[in-house]
């Protein structure tokens, strides 16, 4: 009786490492369950967010690109987890939910050209890559900056244009921009960052502060040029009992 | 060391060491509250600082198991306990801050939770030295308990007065390395002279040395999610200066190549940018903006693109007066708006010294300017003793964002947004002036919509019939702005808000003839949250529509200051649902830190008081616990704490406001507390000394009687004598203030040790025990106070301190009785 049961955990071992090593990718699995649980939540708070089901490229983009190369090896393990993660020098690596919302909410089309604010790991920037045709971006730290473009070029996103530097004013050799998403701390909306959005354009910016995401600010530019912001809590809420949930 | 006999040690000797540890102590205590500030966030701190200051409760512990052993060593176990408590305050702070706890990440990544534990362990060990070296003290000396006793905490008294003079004259590191010594300097004192020299020699070197750490050593670490450590990594970021008070650290911070933009909650219809700024941090928080001025205006344009401009709009060259004026960004838009005058009360004197000296070539120093006066003063008590009437009274934007939106305030007492605040600004205001409070917005909404309440019940409180005619709200994407008039809105006045908020796409949330079509339209929510709670707010249903509401957003009072409080127990389970969800931040986390708290602290106190019991085995004789008054002494011990504690934390809240500067409040409050307190329990051991043993069961009662006497008074009788008292200079104050609380004081500290004194006379292997029960029960009392008071009020903490003395007068250990003389006898 203990024989077979050894016999069978040997069994089953084997298969399992045969699989992993069958796969070019030993990831893979990690990244569909990430899937399933962003696809699930969309679900349940699409009423708050507007977007009961994610765009199929946003979550094809999610699927193929490999978060792990852009979280500290330490952090690799957790890397899939629903789950924001340090990234060192106080930054940190939004929970991929949060990712996947927010470059959702964009409207991104292929032959868009985007304009990131505040590289960080540059994981928003490969997914933004995988989804357009030029993808901008600009980090304040310097460390951070250089160690986003070489992972970025290993892992072969050539449309990404990285600089390290001030973000403020935008990328004017660049504009306009059909998309323009601020990851970097600000205490107001750059008035160069709306100059440089096209009529039309949307621009996302997290509000918070490192691991918690209090809500997105959604900026619509509309044809006449005017703006108008749009508040979007990540989850669905409704602050009076019996009122939702 | 040869085992000496205690008696050797003289007592003349041993008081001035006990007043100096017990002052080294405190001022250690205070300085971690000062340290984890700036290096973590002051909710955290909290927490730990409480939890460890069980040391105290674990020395009662310690010294009851192995009384016998430590009291036949008692010169060596004090002199190592003291000079142990100097290196491990130093030392074992070192050692906690390189742990890398990350609040932040706890909910995420459980080791952070071990982390946290070893925190605690590490900040332990010093108290519980020091904590050992008293304990021990009262236990040999337990028949002169008042004299120690008083010494004891006349020392607190002077450690909590010293360290705030030595945080104006040192940095919190270098003024923990100087209490370090002080510990090594207790050593020192306490050592016989019968002792060679050069053992006195080695520990006042020691204490020289610790005091003298080279700076690389004494490193503060802080947080690289720190809004400071944070800036400083941007490329081109340079430190400009860095200046330290007890009111904390500033540190200005410049770039040149990704200069800081402060300009919160600037319209998205803005094209002004700011002029280039320099960012101060306070304890590493924030930051504000000292912004360049050169007497242009213009440059400020982008002023008046911010919601607490609109004020600006309704008024003609208002007399101004900005509380909570910072750097200066508030005087700025009044200069901008060419105000006839500007009031400007700013609390911290090196903030002002930094924006009107250290930078002013940048600054163009703005508090000189024409019609510009500058206050070095706490708002509220500014307000209370002004008799000035004003057109426009701005309550500036003082806190940080990242901190406000994750509810670290919580915990906090503020006096600035509550009911009482709001009616005093209110009673400043001319005829049609405006109070204009801003505020971060929160979402789901509930800090403007806790402001708003707060003010309808000011308004109601001034005989306002309807608050609804005065009120405006608007809204930006990041910050809303509360106006309050003196008087009813007229239609221009209508008018020309609704002008300034489509000529910058804010969001009107409130008007009094404010229609739904206008609402929701430039900062869009899912749905309208904030006009319909302000309806209901200021309809007839406003009681049933806070209830329902899932933060809390009733009224803050003078009684309840908690404004940063939100958070209702019936909403928890939805926010713990929705946590991983990305909805960490609908909780609200510095209510649920202090039930942490809480708990933690009671539960390792039933281990500690129980402990003693479990493992000495009880009945007479030998190594043993006695039996005898084992209820009594835990039911007297125990109120006594409670009681002591909540009678002074709700005190000092009392007198705080009296007193209006944090600093002067806590330091003459707290000091004042234990002054009176050391001589009453001076006067009570002569007392002891000359009446016979029963009586001082009937001189408990009579003290008891006393405070419960003079707290019900003070409890009817100060706010009024504050509220007539509040325009006298400040030193008149101090000295009332002082001899308010010496009455009080002065009984409240003779129950404790007439307590001590009893057990020494009839049962002294309780002794330590009785000690260590007082210690946790105080550490525990301190968080429950607060608790209390968030949701019953100060009032209500008061009377339950009442009721504790009383529990305890009812307590007192037994007199001698033929049992106990035999455990006495058997010891």
């Amino acid at each position: 009786m203990g024989v077979w049961r050894i016999f069978a955990w040997v069994g089953i071992t084997a298969m399992l490492i045969m699989d992993g090593a069958a796969g070019s990718d030993p990831y893979a699995a990690q990244r569909d369950e990430m899937l399933r649980t962003i696809i699930l939540i969309a679900q349940d708070e699409g009423f708050e967010t507007g977007r009961t089901k994610l765009d199929k490229r946003v979550l094809e983009a999610m699927q193929k690109t490999p978060r792990h190369r852009f979280v500290p090896p330490d952090y690799r393990n957790k890397a899939y987890a629903n789950r924001p993660l340090p990234i060192g020098h106080g930054q940190t690596i939004s929970q991929p939910y949060i990712v996947a919302l927010m470059t959702d909410l964009l409207n991104l089309e292929p032959g868009d050209s985007v304009l990131e604010i505040g590289t960080g790991s540059g994981y928003q920037a490969a997914i933004l890559a995988e989804l357009t045709r030029r993808v901008y971006s600009i980090e304040i730290i310097e460390a951070l900056g250089k160690r986003a473009h070489q992972t970025l070029a290993d892992s072969g996103y050539a449309n990404v244009q990285l600089k390290i530097g001030d973000g403020y004013y935008g990328w004017p050799e660049a504009a306009p921009f059909d998309a323009i998403i601020v990851t970097a701390a600000a205490s107001h909306v750059p008035p160069p960052l709306v100059k440089q959005l096209k009529a039309g354009g949307r621009m996302i910016i997290p509000v918070g502060t490192a691991f918690l995401t209090q809500h997105l600010l959604l900026v619509e530019k509309q044809p006449d040029g005017s703006v108008i912001s749009r508040q979007i809590l990540p989850v669905s809420f409704v602050p009076l009992t019996g009122g939702g949930r | 060391m040869a085992e000496l006999h205690p008696e050797q040690v003289p007592f003349s000797r041993l008081l001035p060491a006990i007043s100096l540890l017990s002052a080294a102590a405190l001022a250690y205590e205070i300085l971690l509250t000062r340290l984890f500030a700036l290096i973590q966030w002051h909710h955290f701190a909290y927490m730990m600082i409480s939890v460890a200051m069980l040391g105290y409760g674990a020395a009662g512990t310690l010294t009851a198991l192995y009384r016998d052993a430590l009291l036949r060593r008692f010169e060596t176990v004090f002199v190592a306990a003291a000079g142990l408590f100097g290196i491990a305050a130093v030392g074992c702070f070192l050692l906690a801050q390189a742990i890398p706890f990350n609040p932040l990440e706890a909910f995420w990544d459980s080791r952070q939770f071990l982390r946290l534990a070893l925190i605690y362990l590490c900040l332990f060990v010093p108290f519980l030295f020091a904590a050992t070296a008293l304990c021990l003290a009262f236990s040999r000396f337990g028949d002169q308990a008042p004299r120690l006793y008083a010494a004891d905490i006349l020392g607190a008294a002077l450690g909590s007065l010293g360290v705030v003079g030595l945080l104006f004259l040192a940095s919190p590191m270098r003024s923990l390395a100087i209490v370090g010594g002080l510990g090594l300097l207790a050593a020192a004192v306490v050592l016989r002279p019968s002792n060679p020299a050069r053992r006195r020699v080695a520990l006042l070197l020691a204490a020289l040395l610790l005091a003298s750490l080279p700076p690389a050593w004494l490193d503060l670490r802080p947080s690289p999610y720190k809004d400071l450590s944070q800036a400083a990594k941007v490329l081109g970021a340079t430190l400009l200066t860095e200046v330290s008070s007890p009111l904390g650290v500033l540190t200005v911070l410049e770039n040149r190549r990704v200069p800081l933009r402060q300009a919160p909650g600037l319209s998205l219809a803005a094209t002004q940018e700011p002029p280039p700024q320099l960012a101060v941090f306070s304890d590493g928080d924030g930051p504000g903006a000292i912004t360049r001025f050169d007497g242009r205006r213009e440059p400020l344009a982008y002023l008046d693109y911010l919601t607490s401009a609109l004020p600006f709009h309704l008024l003609e060259r208002p007399r101004v007066l900005v509380l909570g004026a910072g750097s200066g960004q508030d005087v700025l838009q009044a200069i901008y708006h060419q105000a006839r005058t500007v009031d400007a009360v700013e609390l911290n004197a090196q903030m002002l010294a930094l924006v009107q000296d250290r930078f002013a070539a940048f600054s163009g120093r703005p508090y000189s300017q024409p019609g510009v006066r500058a206050h070095l003063a706490e708002a509220r008590g500014f307000v209370a003793g002004s008799s000035d009437h004003y057109d426009l009274i701005q309550l500036a934007l003082v806190d940080a964002h990242g901190a406000s939106s994750a509810g670290l305030h919580a915990l906090s007492e503020n006096y600035l947004y509550t009911v009482e605040a709001l009616r005093d600004d209110l009673r400043r205001l001319a005829p049609g002036g405006l109070l204009a409070i801003t505020r971060w917005i929160s979402l789901p909404p509930r800090d403007l919509l806790k402001l708003t309440a707060t003010a309808i019940a000011a308004l109601e409180a001034e005989g306002v019939r309807e608050p609804g005619r005065r009120l405006a709200l608007i809204r930006g994407w990041k910050t809303g702005t509360l106006v309050i008039k003196n008087g009813d809105f007229s239609p221009d006045e209508l008018t020309r808000i609704r002008a300034f908020c489509r000529q910058r796409s804010f969001d009107l949330d409130w008007l009094p003839d404010l229609r739904a079509h206008e609402t929701n339209r430039y900062n869009q929510l899912a749905r309208p949250d904030f006009p319909a709670a302000m309806h209901a707010l200021l309809g007839p249903d406003r009681a049933q529509f806070m209830q329902r509401y899932k933060y809390l957003i009733a009224p803050a009072s003078d009684n309840r200051p908690y404004f940063f409080h939100f958070f209702k127990w019936s909403s928890l389970p939805e926010w713990l649902y929705l946590r991983e969800r990305g909805g960490m931040p609908l909780m609200e986390w510095g209510y649920p830190v202090l039930m942490a708290t809480l708990i933690q602290a009671a539960l390792a106190s039933l281990v500690l008081i129980l402990l003693p019991l479990l493992l000495l085995p009880q009945g007479t004789g030998g190594r043993r616990l006695p039996r005898t008054g084992q209820g009594r002494v835990l039911g007297y011990f125990s109120a006594l704490g409670m009681a002591f504690m909540f009678v002074e934390i709700a005190f000092i809240q009392k007198f705080m406001l009296f007193l209006s500067h944090p600093l002067y409040a806590i330091a003459v409050v707290l000091s004042g507390f234990l002054l009176f307190a050391g001589l009453g329990s001076r006067f009570s051991g002569k007392l002891g000394g000359r009446l016979r043993q029963d009586q001082a069961e009937r001189n408990v009662r009579r003290a008891v009687l006393a405070i419960a006497a003079i707290a019900l008074a003070y409890l009817f009788l100060l706010p009024e004598l504050f509220r007539q008292l509040a325009g006298l200079p400040d030193a008149v104050r101090i000295a009332l203030s002082l001899g308010l609380i010496a009455p009080l004081a002065f009984f409240m500290g003779m129950p404790f040790p007439l307590g001590l004194q009893r057990l020494a006379g009839t049962t002294p292997a309780l002794l330590p025990w009785a000690w260590g029960i007082n210690a946790c029960v105080s550490v525990v009392a301190a968080v429950l106070a607060t608790l209390v008071a968030m949701h019953l009020g100060f009032t209500v903490v008061v009377i339950l301190a009442l009721l504790g003395y009383l529990a305890a007068a009812w307590r007192f250990p037994p007199a001698p009785t033929a049992g106990a003389d035999a455990v006495k006898a058997s010891e």
